[in-house]
């Protein structure tokens, strides 16, 4: 029925690719493609913080005054560090090291999950003062136009970028499981260099939102 | 396509542990000296280091990190495909928001309030709720 032998080729090769480089690279354009999308998503919310600094410049400068720059630094080191050990279990799953390729992607969720922890507190403070989007800001100690403004770009951008953290580590989640089970080998590690490249791009965005929200002037 | 296709099994391209330590080490540094530089008052230029600094580290992530740099060109590709479109988003964006006026003279009128939606009278009491007839009375009377 099937025309084949199914031990004839690898179990994780499907039917429609000739070979197994052939189906990585396929699925690497895929991502890619994907990850450009996510690009053009933040897109949107890029273009609204630069719009808003170029109509209020003194407002933003004034109201990101009231970020924390020691967590927002703190949280750069976080990620950063994430990046660092999701690259550290790819590599250690193409050297077929399998225990120690695990245990990079559970210091990888720690971290993630040591970033969202971080954000929380940030978050809860903020509601505590007021700083808050739109109709629900009541905080009166900054000066400028619409300071409203600034908090509804802070938490429309950090709050996207946070839903990524948490896809991020369902698919991490999902890829450790995989790993555990044996599923991943130097032959192939596709789903785990997949989350990877997502996990980068979240660390890239998250480079980018640092500077423009916390270290204006 | 050539060279991947030349052994029929994926084989892992590799990078020495020192490469990915040292961008890490690299990464660090990086996000000390922006937070540094952050605390200097150097005007509007404190903004375009930091992005600078950061246009950096992004790089460094995407180059190695995300093997850009040893991967075929075609994803490199890809990616900067979607920063030159952004760029064009936001370039084109800031040309009409930050030079309206330069033609000819403009200036903030009230808002007319033909459409439908402001027309309370035509809507009856008991099918919208008092308190947001009001507000549209209230407004349409200014």
């Amino acid at each position: 029925m099937d025309g084949h032998e199914h031990s004839a080729h690898p179990a994780h090769l499907a039917h429609h690719f000739s070979e197994p480089a052939q189906q990585a690279e396929s699925a690497k354009m895929g991502m890619w493609l994907f990850l450009l999308t996510e690009v053009l998503l933040f897109g949107g919310l890029f273009v609204a913080y630069t719009v808003f600094p170029a109509w209020n410049p003194d407002m933003f400068f004034n109201a990101h005054k009231h970020l924390n720059v020691y967590l927002g630094t703190l949280n750069t080191f976080v990620l950063i560090s994430s990046s660092v050990t999701m690259a550290l279990a790819i590599r250690s799953i193409q050297l077929d090291r399998r225990d120690v390729s695990i245990r990079y992607l559970v210091v990888t969720l720690l971290l993630a999950a040591a970033f969202l922890v971080v954000k929380y507190f940030e978050y809860s403070h903020k509601i505590h003062l007021g700083q808050l989007p739109g109709k629900f800001y009541t905080f009166t100690g900054i000066e400028g136009t619409n300071p409203h403004v600034f908090f509804s770009v802070y938490f429309a951008m950090t709050g996207l970028h946070g839903v990524h953290v948490l896809a991020g580590m369902s698919v991490i989640g999902w890829v450790l499981m995989r790993t555990r089970r044996g599923e991943l080998s130097s032959e192939y590690y596709t789903p785990m260099e997949m989350t990877g490249l997502y996990w980068h791009l979240v660390d890239m965005i998250w480079i980018f939102l640092f500077p423009l929200l916390y270290l204006i002037g | 396509m050539h060279m991947s296709q030349q052994n029929k099994t994926n084989t892992p391209h590799v990078l020495p542990l020192q490469v990915y330590l040292g961008t890490a080490a690299a990464l660090f540094v990086l996000t000390v000296v922006t937070v540094m530089v952050s605390f200097v008052d150097l005007g509007g230029w404190n903004i375009v280091v930091a992005l600078a600094v950061a246009s950096v580290k992004a790089a460094a992530v995407g180059l190695i990190f995300m093997h850009l740099w040893f991967d075929r060109k075609v994803f490199l590709v890809i990616f900067l495909a979607g920063i030159v479109f952004l760029t064009i988003f936001i370039g084109l964006t800031m040309l009409d928001t930050m030079r309206r006026g330069d033609i000819y003279q403009i200036s903030a009128d009230p808002i007319h309030k033909n459409a439908a939606m402001y027309d309370t009278t035509a809507v009856t009491t008991d099918t919208i709720p008092a308190a947001a007839d009001s507000t549209h009375s209230a407004a349409n009377e200014k």
